[in-house]
């Protein structure tokens, strides 16, 4: 599913890299806990978090990750979507909570990603 | 056996903002290398894991670097408490993280676990009261 299709369900924000939103995602993981989400290794996977700190940013960088978005009106600070910016990740930014937003996504088509 | 390169970067106790730069910088350096994304994506989930450690865990330390022409052998060195049962750490799931680290998203005992699944080599070693050290292979 195309970045953008996912931005018009979660009636999401994009805070950066909006020319990312032709991306296809595979996968999505959802998870506040960062050692969880870096001992999958999948590709085009992204990432959905309530963790709005840089090291949200820093677990997508190392995994190679075009897209976090995060849930429940958290918005990052600007250091934190500046750091996104710079290593190419498209950041979205949802009103909706975890669950619901995981509940959307799944409804239309996404999966979860595998670990390994 | 040759030594292409090492690269040394010291990692501060508690620095949650600067933690995972020194991971990032040997990102970039593998990537002009020219060394393969997916082996790039194991080097680097140990190396941060390990930097993290470091930051949560320890008084402070560094990530060593050495770039062979076959392989990359990262040692991650600190001060602090050191481990006192190593099996135990290694246990998925087993932490002794604060709160405050696991509000930043770790905490989560999945660290040495990930970075032993993620290495071809993986060492540990550490003394009471004085010191931890990782070392981690991975092939080219
Ligand atoms: N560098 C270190 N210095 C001291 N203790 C450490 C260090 N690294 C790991 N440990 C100990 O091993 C445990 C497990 O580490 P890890 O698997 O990375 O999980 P986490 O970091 O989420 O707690 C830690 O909670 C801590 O007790
Ligand atoms: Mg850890």
């Amino acid at each position: 599913m195309k970045l953008g299709k996912i931005k018009e369900l979660l009636e999401a924000e994009v805070l950066c890299n909006e020319e990312l939103l032709d991306y296809e995602a595979v996968s999505v993981f959802a998870c506040d806990l960062m050692s969880d989400v870096l001992s999958l290794a999948k590709k085009e996977t992204i990432l959905l978090t309530g963790l709005t700190n840089i090291q949200a940013v820093r677990t997508a960088e190392m995994l190679d990750l075009r897209c976090i978005i995060f849930v429940r009106n958290k918005r990052p600070d600007e250091s934190v979507i500046e750091l996104a910016r710079e290593k190419g990740i498209c950041v979205l930014f949802t009103k909706y909570t975890m669950f619901t937003a995981c509940g959307i996504l799944y409804t239309n088509g996404l999966k979860g990603a595998d670990m390994f | 056996m040759q030594e292409l390169l090492s690269i040394k970067y010291d990692v501060e106790s508690g620095d949650f903002i600067r933690g995972g730069e020194a991971s990032s910088s040997i990102k970039k350096l593998l990537q002009q290398l020219g060394i393969k994304a997916d082996i790039i994506k194991r080097i680097c989930v140990a190396c941060y894991e390990a930097e993290m450690n470091i930051v949560i865990h320890s008084l402070g330390g560094y990530i060593e670097a050495k770039i062979f022409n076959n392989k990359i052998e990262i040692v991650a060195k600190d001060k602090g408490p050191g481990i006192e049962n190593i099996d135990l750490a290694m246990k998925e799931g087993y932490s002794t993280a604060p709160e405050y680290a696991r509000e930043m998203g770790f905490g989560g005992g999945m660290g040495l676990p990930n970075m032993k699944k993620s290495c071809d080599e993986f060492y540990i070693e550490s003394k009471i009261g004085e010191y931890t050290e990782v070392r981690m292979v991975v092939y080219f």
